[in-house]
């Protein structure tokens, strides 16, 4: 049988990133596959390859056996490959119809918007998708789990064959959740191949027939529906070729509790309550999944975001909450996973950069003493090994890795207690990653509390003492050094096991 | 996307200004007559003070509509409250600039803490205060008055050294703009106020208390535009405060703009507001003796779109050059 789809050897790769290295799959009408993988895998680069988002930079793509050319995401839909982004692509305050025919309404005359036509064809989607609702009703009004049977209706007005799905439950709830797999069924039966991303096992041991496991860039392997159980799947996700990792040694004494966080419950996943302690000398690794929840707690512990109930204590005083000030002046800083927004101002010069959480202190009467503000930056620069002639160049001119210890820099001088670290080396080349773990490791050796959240489980093992594992928004688990393994924080990170 | 490091762009302003006045010089050779330099400089005065008050809303990415009708306010009210009243001139002086900064403090926290946007919370400030401005005035015309009639020359046309054709208000304006200058380049509040305009939520995430910054620009926006209002009055000796200062902010804007900053925030030299504000008065003052009054507006918008449209190709350029 001639797959549907298949690619063969594809390679992709960004700014510093061998995204997917020689990675092949083969997708069958009638197929429902779903495509697994730790954050970071290749998951999501694969399927835009597949969608027309992104072009390969190497290797071949067929559709029923003739090789084709797939550089626009107009080149895919004629095809009959609809894609369905995680973030849903819908807009807000068209009407259901207006979304599924936007851009390919049916015209009357060539110019006017044929209004009952689209209403009529738009209904009858709806009654495919099992969506009860009326066509001329405005998206925003619909739950994020009816929206994306709204996307799976335009999918279908378009013919497509291949249905692309990113995470296509990650925000919907339990019914939500079976009303989409009918809906796939569905469409399996209708000789359509549904292809989906999915981090949870349970759900892809319902749906799937076959199994495709993504590994750093590379084909892991498949598992076909006879040979698909949780175990292997978590196996070939983690892989068996680990090369060993140099692991701290765990510290041995237990430090002073520098922070509490009790009851916390944040705006994302107001239903469940995140308890936990930091201490003094210890690294905190903090792992799960993308959209558990792990930023957000570290949102509300620095003041960014007001959680929506508990509390924050440091050095057994209870923070103000929504004020990253306080913060600051109880000692707690924050490195935030997006960097280029958040972490630094990019404009502004490097010396600025580093001065401006510390300005009060190095100003007298109200007026900057300049010449602090570079001798501080030039002893930045040089304990951090931060690569640039000139600090009065703006931070955008850096590379990622040194803007990132720009974002590290900053706070040291304010010799914090408590420092939370967001995704610290996410696109950081090798050299400044090892950099910047020596860094979070004399910090930690100094007596202070570190909180590294990460989806790099490689980071995660390399420099945690203990480890907490999110899952949905609580605290699926906590794993003391001595239990800690890519299966042990898998298996909670995916919700298969409670510690 | 790279911008000109702000020297740079000052430098080119400076260069164009220049040119200008030659090219103005050579059409009309008046133009370089000593009263015709005053009045330039008079106007640069004038408005140059507003301008480098909205420039600081610019900085953290607003903008203030409400200038205008906050000149007219305030220039009606001093006379109706020390003829009127028998308030003592420099208790009412006092007593405007307080009001005006309690106006910022206003626009201020209804962007920050209501998360307004600028453009419409003061754009409910000119229609409102425009209205205050007719009410106390009570729709008469009213002149300054007797005990103030000393600011005219002191303050605004005077010529504090005999043998220079420079106003008193251009001096005036140089103060201004060297506090200004100092204030924003020198002190906590100036550097956070710079940060919190180019990138607001990094700021935030570093501890700028964001939210004060902002307030802060519209204070010092409204308090300029009140002494504004007050000198404006010096100039002219009277007031209708149904029409006194209309669309000053839109000049204003001009000036801030021409000046070198941008409407994204973050980007000010108070350096190149003053030179921006030189150009505006250069442009209307060529106009007036090159061409015709009634074109000033055309050419003026015409002058800043080309100044725009020159800092979007030059910063492409840079970018290409990359």
């Amino acid at each position: 049988m001639i797959p549907l789809l298949s690619a063969r050897g594809l390679h992709k790769h960004f700014i510093g990133v061998h995204a997917l290295q020689n990675v092949s799959a083969e997708f069958f009408a009638g197929e429902v596959v779903a495509v697994m993988g730790e954050n970071g895998a290749g998951k999501s680069t694969l399927m835009k390859c597949l969608a027309g988002v992104h072009e390969p930079d190497e290797g071949v793509i067929e559709w029923e056996g003739k090789e084709v050319r797939v550089d626009t995401t107009r080149k895919a839909e004629a095809l009959g490959i609809a894609f369905i982004h995680q973030e849903l692509n819908l807009c807000d305050n068209l009407t259901i119809a207006e979304n599924v025919f936007l851009g390919r309404e049916p015209r009357r005359a060539g110019i006017f918007v044929d209004g009952p036509a689209m209403q009529r064809r738009t209904a009858e989607l709806l009654k495919r998708v099992g969506l009860h609702v009326p066509p001329g009703e405005r998206v925003d009004r619909l739950s994020i789990g009816r929206r994306q049977l709204v996307e799976i209706a335009r999918a279908l007005s378009q013919q497509a064959r291949l249905v692309i799905m990113d995470e296509p439950t990650s925000s919907l709830t339990k019914a939500e959740t079976d009303i989409l797999f009918g809906v796939v069924r569905d469409l399996k039966a209708a000789g359509v191949c549904v292809v989906f991303i999915s981090h949870r096992i349970p759900e892809v041991m319902v749906i799937a027939d076959s199994v495709m496991v993504l590994k750093d860039g590379k084909n892991s392997g498949g598992l076909t529906r006879a040979e698909m159980s949780p175990e292997r799947i978590v196996s070939l996700m983690v892989g068996r070729d680990l090369d060993l990792k140099q692991r701290r040694p765990a510290s041995t004494t237990q430090g002073n509790v520098l922070l509490s966080a009790r009851a916390l419950r944040t705006a994302m996943w107001p239903a469940h309550e995140v308890s936990f302690d930091l201490r003094a000398g210890e690294i905190t690794g903090m792992a799960g999944l993308v959209g558990a929840g792990r930023s957000e707690i570290a949102r509300a512990l620095f003041g960014i975001d007001r959680p929506v109930s508990g509390s924050v204590t440091v050095h057994g005083q209870t923070l103000i909450p929504g004020n990253p000030r306080a913060a600051i002046r109880a000692g707690i800083v924050f490195a935030p996973e997006d960097r280029k927004e958040q972490g630094v101002i990019l404009e502004m010069a490097i010396s600025e950069n580093i001065a401006l959480p510390g300005l009060n202190r190095m100003a007298r009467a109200g007026f900057v003493n300049d010449r602090a503000v570079n001798a501080q930056a030039d002893a930045m620069r040089q304990q951090l090994s931060i690569r640039t002639t000139d600090i009065s160049k703006s931070t955008g001119q850096l590379s990622g890795g040194n803007q990132q210890k720009v974002a590290l820099a900053k706070w040291l001088a304010l010799r914090p207690s408590v420092f939370l670290l967001d995704e610290p080396t996410r696109g950081v080349d090798v050299g400044s990653k090892r950099e910047i773990y020596e860094v979070i490791e004399s910090l930690a050796a100094q007596g202070a509390a570190v909180l590294v959240i990460s989806s790099d489980l490689e980071e995660i093992l390399r420099l945690s003492d203990r480890v907490l594992v999110m899952h949905e928004g609580r605290l699926a688990g906590e794993l003391p050094n001595a239990r800690l393994s890519e299966e042990s924080i898998m298996n909670l990170a995916t919700g298969r096991a409670a510690a | 996307m790279p911008r000109f490091a702000d020297h740079q762009k000052t430098l080119i302003i400076a260069a164009f200004l220049v040119l200008l006045s030659l090219v103005c010089w050579m059409l009309e050779p008046k133009f370089m007559s000593p009263d015709s330099i005053g009045l330039v400089l008079k106007y640069a005065g004038l408005y140059g003070i507003i301008a480098l008050g909205v420039s600081f809303v610019i900085i953290t990415g607003g903008i203030d509509l409400s200038i205008g009708s906050w000149i007219g306010f305030s220039a009606v009210l001093l006379p109706v409250l020390v003829t009127g009243n028998q308030l003592h001139p420099s208790l009412a002086v006092a007593a405007i600039l307080v009001l005006s900064a309690a106006a910022g403090t206003g626009h201020g926290l209804l962007v920050t803490k209501l998360k307004l946007q600028p453009f419409l919370v003061t754009l409910c400030g000119l229609f409102i205060y425009r209205g205050f401005a007719r009410v106390v005035s009570g729709g008469r015309e009213q002149m300054l008055p007797e005990s103030l009639q000393w600011m005219q020359s002191s303050l605004v046309s005077g010529r504090p050294i005999a043998a220079l054709p420079v106003p008193a208000v251009f001096f005036l304006l140089l103060v201004i703009s060297a506090v200004a200058a100092i204030f924003l380049n020198k002190t906590v509040w100036g550097r956070h106020m710079l940060a919190a305009g180019r990138n607001e939520q990094a700021a935030r995430f570093s501890g700028v208390n964001t939210n004060a910054v902002r307030i802060l620009s519209f204070v010092i926006c409204s308090v300029l535009a009140g002494l504004a209002g007050i000198l404006f009055l010096a100039e002219t000796k009277s007031a209708q405060g149904s029409s006194f200062g209309s669309f000053f902010e839109l000049w204003a804007i001009a000036g801030a703009v021409l000046g070198g900053c941008s409407m994204r925030g973050g980007q000010c030299s108070i350096a190149g507001v003053l030179l921006g504000s030189l150009m505006v008065a250069d442009i209307r003052q060529g106009v007036l003796f090159v061409v015709d009054d009634n074109w000033k507006e055309v050419i003026l918008g015409l002058f800043v779109l080309g100044g725009v449209i020159a800092d979007e190709f030059m910063s492409r350029w840079l970018a290409r050059r990359k």
